[in-house]
């Protein structure tokens, strides 16, 4: 009928998905194509880490500015323990959703969807110690950012910038892993129809990069805000 | 059903329901190319009734289109009532802010930053390349969609009051005016990085990952070497504005404070960020104008372009050293020994500007050169670039920095770079490619009438601006002294010389459309893949991949495809064959 579709090998629909996969029209073949989304995915990395780097260039501006009362901010605003809970969290699925792609390479399906809801597990783990025992007691007692900031029993002068780094920088980073979430959802869905085998798991690999990146920068967020 | 693969690009649909469809869902690079063209141009226009009106208002050194003494805006106002419905007072001053702010936030962030790659670099990129498309489709049709939501914010913020923060939206001002519709400018801008992000990531793995086979780094035309830079620059430095800019919005919604010393924050530190991206951003506006600058020269002078790896290379070394100089838009507000390292680095920019500026003379030294209306502004973007170039050091140097600091001298600057050099090199690339994208010729005669045109009315219209600013003008002020009003003449009546060139282009592309004659494959004689493609190109580009025999800028060998040797006469490699066959 169309030229186009005459032009495309024949497929086989006794394979699975996976092993279906045709390249789209302007690709010479598949692998350049799945390098071309890993190079894609590595650039969209770097500008994520570039728009991260605002934040920790404005939190190192005010740490030299203000280095006493940021240090006590530190501690007196926030529980190292509930950050370091969260850091082993998202730490684990970071394991995990290398084992996703683990069982995509080696064609367990099982393997794959096993450890994609073990990661979104930790991501919800991960948001719901976030928003109930950091943001939410911080609202109610007026530690907010800035011009909101209406604490009683604030212990430095500028307490409310410290608090406006904090809530922007965690606010972000909450934000990448409820996307991350959306993401690995998708792939979820991907999986339980069999899209993913060991030549064809080129989106699950860079969703796995996403997540990452959202891993590391929390790995610096963490120190950064809770230790120092 | 299935001839439109082997149809021209532009070909519409079974029926009329069809062809808007498949404009608004194509994947395919040149139709997103041809929307980025449009929609540049529109916002070109904007920008520059804005640009003419700001001249206007210079025209007496009291008020002239704001009127002082009714305290009313007569013209601008009119236009545009939520400039005065929002309660706040409206002063003639507040009025020539929002103007000049509208004129620069619209150019930089709607038209210049994406009108060459976005418009003719989406188009030419791939078919340079031998590509059928380039790497992400959808992601390119993203990009389109993104960048005209973001210019919706742009054209809110203008209906409903306008910024006054001049373009570079610097604190405390702009966190502390007028509110929602400075909020709308700065999203406005922070939607649009998306849109060149987009488009970045999708050039840098364009470029990796479907150059045709056999075709190394430098096969590459030169064009394609410049788009490769500037994606780099856009997808490092944008993320940077868009933090920066979200700072922004959240100082003025949720009163960070980061950026208001009455809290503690630092005003300088806005600057910092903002300069970061916004100082590598300039060269993601010029160095697309000295890729096509360097298609021109070597085309239609029918010669092989002169250095090519030190063009290539000077590309990636400005991108590389664009990140460094950031600092130097400060140097009235910090440290001497600060200072004195980024005047050093600033210094260093010029290198690989100048290393361009010979290669592209060189270049046309001996040539048989075609005054054809590319030409004509390839050689506006040398002479006007290189004023431009050359004032960059005195503004580097810190003592003379202190004197010319926010003064016309950096208006001049600025714009002999920016217009003199981008929007030159975007006009005559314009006039190269459009046979090849619209498969029409233009008039040539009106062409080069339009192109001297232009030149003369923007070099009447800034070189005066020089003077202006070595005597003490500073930028920025609705009123002057009255010694000044002569220059300020003279400037404002070159800026209707340069409409006048934009209206007969205008007129020029709008006669060639309607009854322009049939374009040949290759009008210029060049040798790059796109003239091998037919014109209008095929939906992908080309009925067989094409194969790579020969060098971009081999002229004095190869007569050029789909052309004799009668057709160029001239042509290097036309005469050797003569001399040979006899």
């Amino acid at each position: 009928m169309s030229t186009a579709a005459a032009r495309k090998p024949m497929i086989d629909m006794d394979l699975p998905p996976h092993a279906r996969h045709v390249p789209a029209t302007h690709w010479r073949n598949a692998k350049d194509e799945a390098e071309a989304a890993k190079l894609g995915m590595w650039l969209f990395l770097a500008t994520e880490i570039l728009l991260f780097a605002g934040f920790f260039c404005a939190y190192s501006a005010f740490r030299l500015y203000y280095p006493g009362n940021w240090h006590a901010a530190s501690s007196y605003y926030l529980s190292w323990k509930i950050g370091f809970a969260n850091t082993v969290v998202l730490l684990a699925s970071s394991f995990t959703i290398v084992m996703a792609i683990r069982g995509a390479q080696t064609n367990r399906q099982w393997m794959i969807q096993l450890n994609l809801f073990l990661t979104q597990l930790c991501a919800a783990f991960f948001l719901v110690v976030k928003l109930v025992w950091e943001y939410w007691p911080k609202i109610q007692e007026g530690k907010l950012p800035g011009g909101f900031f209406t604490y009683a029993h604030s212990q430095g002068p500028h307490d409310h910038i410290f608090l406006s780094i904090y809530w922007i920088a965690t606010a972000t980073h909450g934000l990448h892993v409820f996307v991350g979430m959306i993401v690995i959802g998708w792939a979820m869905w991907m999986a339980a129809r069999r899209h993913y085998g060991p030549k064809h798991y080129t989106s699950l690999e860079n969703i796995g990069l996403y997540w990452h990146i959202v891993d590391i920068i929390w790995i610096f967020l963490f120190p950064l805000l809770y230790l120092v | 059903m299935s001839g439109h693969h082997h149809e021209s690009y532009l070909a519409p649909r079974e029926t009329l329901w069809k062809s808007i469809m498949a404009w608004v869902y194509t994947l395919d690079h040149k139709r997103i190319g041809v929307m980025y063209l449009i929609a540049t141009t529109f916002a070109f226009l904007l920008a520059g009734v804005f640009a003419l009106l700001v001249r206007a208002e210079l025209w007496e050194p009291t008020r002239t289109i704001v009127d002082e003494a009714t305290n009313q805006t007569r013209v601008v106002g009119q236009f545009l009532p939520g400039w005065t419905e929002r309660g706040l007072p409206v002063t003639p001053n507040n009025a020539y802010n929002r103007a000049f702010t509208l004129h620069g936030a619209i150019m930089v962030f709607l038209f210049i930053i994406p009108a060459v790659p976005a418009a003719l670099g989406n188009i030419f990129l791939p078919i340079m390349l031998g590509a059928k498309d380039v790497a992400f489709p959808r992601l390119n049709l993203l990009s389109w969609y993104t960048y005209v939501f973001g210019g919706l914010f742009a054209v809110w913020s203008l209906a409903s009051g306008g910024a006054e923060t001049g373009w570079t939206f610097y604190t405390p001002y702009s966190s502390t005016t007028n509110w929602g519709s400075t909020t709308a400018m700065v999203l406005a801008a922070f939607i649009l990085g998306f849109s060149s992000i987009f488009t970045g990531i999708n050039f840098v793995a364009t470029v990796h990952k479907l150059r045709v086979p056999g075709m190394g780094w430098f096969d590459m035309p030169l064009f394609a070497w410049a788009i490769y830079a500037t994606a780099i620059i856009q997808v490092l430095a944008t993320p940077v504005l868009g933090i920066t800019l979200l700072l922004l919005v959240l100082e003025r919604t949720l009163r960070i404070g980061i950026f208001d010393p009455a809290m503690g924050g630092d005003p300088v530190l806005f600057q910092h960020f903002f300069w970061f991206y916004s100082h590598p951003a300039v060269y993601i506006m010029i160095l697309p104008g000295m890729g096509i600058a360097s298609e021109l020269i070597a085309v239609h002078c029918h010669k092989k372009i002169f250095g090519y790896r030190a063009i290539a290379f000077s590309s990636i070394a400005i991108a590389a050293i664009s990140f460094l100089v950031w600092a130097h838009h400060m140097f009235t507000a910090q440290t001497a020994a600060f200072n004195a390292v980024f005047s050093a680095l600033t210094f260093l920019v010029a290198i690989p500007t100048a290393i361009k500026v010979f290669n592209w003379i060189s270049t046309m030294y001996k040539a048989s050169i075609a005054l054809n209306t590319p030409m004509l502004y390839a050689m506006s973007f040398l002479f006007c670039f290189t004023i431009g170039g050359l004032t960059g050091p005195p503004l580097a140097t810190l003592a003379v920095d202190i004197h010319l600091h926010d003064t016309y001298f950096v208006v001049a600057h600025f714009h002999y770079v920016m217009m003199g050099g981008t929007v030159m090199a975007f006009l005559g690339g314009l006039h190269h490619w459009w046979p090849k994208m619209f498969g029409k010729m233009y008039n040539e005669f009106w062409g080069r009438v339009g192109a001297v045109l232009v030149f003369i009315g923007f070099n009447v219209t800034f070189f005066i601006q020089f003077f202006m600013g070595t005597q003490g003008m500073p930028r920025r002020y609705a009123t002057y002294v009255e010694e000044f009003t002569s220059f300020h003449k003279i400037s404002t009546v070159g800026s209707w010389i340069l409409f006048l060139g934009f209206l007969i282009h205008a007129l020029v592309f709008a006669h060639s459309l309607v009854a322009g004659r049939a374009a040949p494959k290759n009008p210029w004689g060049g040798l790059t893949f796109e003239w091998e493609a037919d014109s209008p190109p095929v939906e992908h580009n080309f009925d067989h991949e094409p194969v790579i025999t020969h060098g971009p800028y081999d002229f004095e060998s190869v007569v050029p495809p789909h052309c004799s040797e009668q057709d160029f006469p001239l042509h290097p490699a036309a005469q050797n064959g003569r001399a040979h066959g006899h």
